[in-house]
C-alpha cells in the first residue's frame, strides 16, 4: 500500500484516505465477527458445545428484523423485538435440543448441529419463502459524515462499529462483574460443584445460550441492512467466526475481541490492495487473476502461522 | 464364529446389489439409476476414507469435502490445458491430495479435539475460496469438462456401464485397503491414539507421524474419489466442495456406523436414497390429506424432516446402521 502510494505520487493522499475507509471497513466486519465468536466462544467455553447452528441463529435474527421492522414501520422497534425473539428461539432449541448434547462427543455435536442448521435453513424457506428479505434502513442513517478531513463514511457502518463496542462492553462487564457473570465463570470451570452448591445449573445453561443466541441474531440484524437478508447468510460468517475463535483461543472472551478486529481488518484490507501489491512484483495480468484468490487465503494462512507457533491459539483459556 | 451374522448377510446383500445395478438398469432402460449409484459408490468411496481416520483414529476432519474438490480440479485443469490422459490426470490428483493433506495434517494435528473441527473446516474453506478466484478455470460457474480422462485402450470411462464398474471396482479395492490398515501394526498404534494418546506415547510411539500418514491416505483415497466425480459429471466446480458437503460425508460415516470398515458405504447409499426418496415418501405420506397440490409442495420441504432425523441418529442410534443391525449398542 504505501509502496503504491509512493509510487502513485499525486494520487498518494487519495490512496491513503482509501486505505483508512477500508480500514474502517475492516473494524466493522471484526465487530459482527466479534458478536458471533462471542457467543460461540461463551457456549463452548462453559458447555463445552460446538454449535455449528450459530450461523443460523444469525441468520434468524435478520430475517425477524425485517419482518419486525415492516410490521412496526420502525428500524429501531423491529431490531429491539427481534433481538428479544432471537433470545427465546434460542432458549428453546437449548430446552428442546442441545441439553441433550452435554457431556457428548464432539462428533456429536456437530453432526447434532449441522442437522439443527438444515431444519432452520428449510424453515426459513417454508415461512419467509426463497427469495429474501431487506431490511431498509431509516432516512438519517443513510448519509455518510465526514469522519477524517476528505473521508467521509457512512453513518450506519459508524453505528456498527459504536454499538458492537458497547454491546462487547457490556458483556465484559456482565461476565466479569455481576452475579450471573460469577456463576457463567465458575460453570466454566467446574459445573458438578456449581450445581452442588445449590444453582439451577440447567436454567443458568438455557440463558447462557440464549445470550449466545442474542448475540448471533443481534449480530444478523445490523448485517442486515447491508446484504441482502437471505437463506445460508449465517454460512460463510460462521466459518469466518470459527477462524476467529482459533486464533484467539476457545472460551476466552478477550481472545474473541482482539481475533476479531485482527481478522477483519486483514480480510478487508487484504482484499482491498493484495492485488495492487502483487501487480509491483507480477505481470499486471498474473496479479489480477492472481490476487482474489490469494486474498481470500490470507486470513487462512493467518491462522496457519499463529498454529505453529500457539497452537492452543493467541489467548487460551487454560486448560482446556 | 459363524459366517451367517445379520452383519454378513447385510453387507453381501448391498454388495450384490451395487453388483446388478447396471443389469437392471441396462434390461429397463433406466439409465437415471445407473447414475445415481454411480454418485452413491464414488460418495462411499469418500466416506470410507473418512472414517478412516474419524472412526478408527478419532481425527473428526470437517474439511474431507476438499479432497472430493482437489481431485476433481486436478482432472478440470488439466484437461482444460489439454492434458486428457489418464496416466497423468490421476497421477497428479492423487499427488496433489496428498501434498494439501501433508499440509493441513501436518498444521492441524497438533492440535486436537474441538480445535482439530473447526481448523480441518477452515482449511477446508480456503480452497472453496481459492476455487472461487480461478477465473481462468471458470471462478464461481465452474467448468464443463469436455472429454473424460483417456485411458487409451484399457478402459473407455464414456461407456457408463465400464464407468460404473470402475468405480465400484476401486470402492472393493478402498475398503480392502482400509480392512488392511485397520487390522495392522500401524491401524492398531492409529486405534490405541484415538483411546489414549499420551499412553501410545508413553509406550514409544510417535503417534504425530502415525496420524499424519493416516490423515494423508485418507486425503488421497478421498481425492481419488474427487477425480471419479469430476469424470462422472464431466464437470466441476466450488460447490463440490462446499462445508456443508464435508458435513454430508461426516454424516454418511455416522449414519452406516463408524469404527467398522463396510459402515461409510451403508451410509452413502442410505443418505442418498433418503434424499433420492424422502421428498415421494412425504408427497404419499401427506397426499390422502392435503390433495395434489399442497402435497406436492409440501414435499418440497423435505429437508426439513432430514436435519431433525440427523440429530435423532446422534442420540439414539450412534452405531449408526451396522450398530442396528448387529444390535450392538455403543457408548
Amino acid at each position: 500500500m504505501l509502496a503504491r502510494a509512493l509510487l502513485a505520487g499525486g494520487s498518494g493522499n487519495r490512496d491513503m484516505l482509501y486505505f483508512i475507509e477500508q480500514c474502517l471497513n475492516g473494524v466493522q466486519l471484526g465487530m459482527l465477527l466479534f458478536l458471533l465468536a462471542a457467543g460461540l466462544t461463551l457456549i463452548f467455553g462453559i458447555m463445552d458445545l460446538v454449535n455449528l447452528a450459530q450461523g443460523s441463529l444469525y441468520m434468524i435474527g435478520a430475517y425477524f428484523a425485517a419482518t419486525f421492522a415492516a410490521l412496526t414501520d420502525s428500524f429501531v422497534a423491529g431490531a429491539v423485538l427481534a433481538l428479544i425473539a432471537t433470545l427465546v428461539v434460542g432458549m428453546a432449541v437449548e430446552v428442546i435440543a442441545m441439553r441433550r448434547l452435554y457431556g457428548r462427543d464432539h462428533l456429536d455435536h456437530v453432526l447434532g448441529t449441522f442437522g439443527l442448521l438444515l431444519f432452520f435453513n428449510e424453515l426459513v424457506r417454508l415461512i419467509w419463502g426463497p427469495a429474501g428479505m431487506t431490511l431498509p434502513l431509516p432516512s438519517e442513517m443513510l448519509t455518510a459524515v465526514q469522519v477524517l478531513p476528505g473521508v467521509y463514511y457512512p453513518v450506519y457502518r459508524l453505528v456498527i462499529i459504536a454499538v458492537t463496542m458497547a454491546v462487547a462492553l457490556l458483556l465484559y462487564l456482565l461476565v466479569m462483574r455481576t452475579r450471573i457473570g460469577m456463576l457463567i465463570r465458575a460453570g466454566a470451570s467446574n459445573r458438578e460443584m456449581v450445581g452442588a452448591l445449590g444453582i439451577n445449573i440447567k436454567l443458568l445453561y438455557t440463558l447462557v445460550f440464549g445470550l449466545g443466541a442474542a448475540l448471533a441474531g443481534f449480530a444478523g440484524l445490523m448485517q442486515a441492512p447491508i446484504l441482502t437478508v437471505q437463506i445460508g447468510m449465517g454460512e460463510n460468517i460462521l466459518i469466518l467466526a470459527f477462524v476467529v475463535i482459533i486464533i484467539g483461543g476457545i472460551g476466552s472472551i478477550r481472545g474473541a475481541f482482539v481475533a476479531s478486529i485482527f481478522v477483519g481488518l486483514i480480510d478487508t484490507v487484504g482484499r482491498a490492495f493484495l492485488p495492487d501489491l502483487l501487480r509491483l512484483f507480477l505481470s499486471t495480468n498474473a496479479a489480477s487473476s492472481a490476487g482474489p484468490a490469494l486474498s481470500s487465503m490470507l486470513i487462512y494462512v493467518l491462522m496457519a502461522a499463529i498454529l505453529v507457533f500457539r497452537p492452543e491459539g493467541l489467548f487460551s483459556a487454560s486448560h482446556r | 464364529m459363524t459366517l451367517l451374522t445379520p452383519r454378513n448377510a447385510l453387507v453381501a446383500g448391498v454388495l450384490a446389489l451395487l453388483a446388478l445395478v447396471p443389469v437392471y438398469a441396462t434390461l429397463t432402460g433406466n439409465f437415471f439409476l445407473l447414475s445415481l449409484f454411480t454418485r452413491i459408490v464414488i460418495l462411499a468411496i469418500a466416506a470410507v476414507s473418512l472414517n478412516l481416520i474419524m472412526g478408527f483414529g478419532g481425527m473428526v476432519s470437517f474439511g474431507h469435502a476438499a479432497y472430493l474438490g482437489i481431485g476433481g480440479y486436478a482432472i478440470g485443469i488439466l484437461a482444460k490445458e489439454g492434458i486428457n490422459s489418464g496416466f497423468l490426470q490421476w497421477p497428479f490428483a492423487l499427488a496433489a491430495s496428498a501434498l494439501f493433506a501433508l499440509i493441513v495434517g501436518a498444521l492441524s494435528l497438533r492440535t486436537r479435539g474441538v480445535y482439530f473441527i473447526m481448523i480441518t473446516l477452515a482449511f477446508a474453506q480456503m480452497v472453496y475460496y481459492v476455487a472461487i478466484g480461478l477465473d481462468r478455470y471458470g471462478g464461481d460457474d465452474g467448468m464443463t469438462i469436455y472429454k473424460r480422462s483417456q485411458f487409451g485402450d484399457w478402459i473407455n470411462l464414456s461407456n457408463k456401464t465400464a464407468f460404473y464398474y470402475l468405480c465400484l471396482a476401486l470402492l472393493l479395492v478402498t475398503i480392502y485397503l482400509v480392512w488392511r490398515i485397520v487390522n495392522s501394526r500401524f491401524g492398531l498404534v492409529i486405534q490405541g491414539a484415538r483411546s489414549n494418546d499420551r499412553r501410545m506415547r508413553a509406550i514409544g510411539f510417535a503417534t504425530y507421524r502415525y496420524k499424519l500418514t493416516c490423515f494423508v491416505i485418507a486425503g488421497v483415497l478421498c481425492g481419488l474419489a474427487g477425480a471419479l466425480l469430476a469424470n462422472h459429471t464431466d464437470f466441476i466446480n466450488p460447490s463440490i466442495m462446499h462445508w456443508t458437503r464435508s458435513g454430508d460425508l461426516i454424516v454418511m460415516a455416522v449414519l452406516g456406523g463408524m469404527g467398522t470398515v463396510f459402515g461409510p458405504v451403508l451410509g452413502a447409499l442410505s443418505l442418498i436414497a433418503l434424499e433420492e426418496a424422502l421428498p415421494a415418501l412425504i408427497r404419499a405420506v401427506t397426499l390422502p390429506f392435503l390433495g395434489g397440490d399442497s402435497a406436492a409442495r409440501v414435499a418440497e420441504y423435505w429437508q426439513l424432516a432430514l436435519g431433525p432425523l440427523f440429530l435423532l441418529v446422534v442420540l439414539y442410534a450412534r452405531g449408526g446402521i451396522e450398530g442396528l443391525v448387529a444390535g450392538v449398542r455403543r457408548g
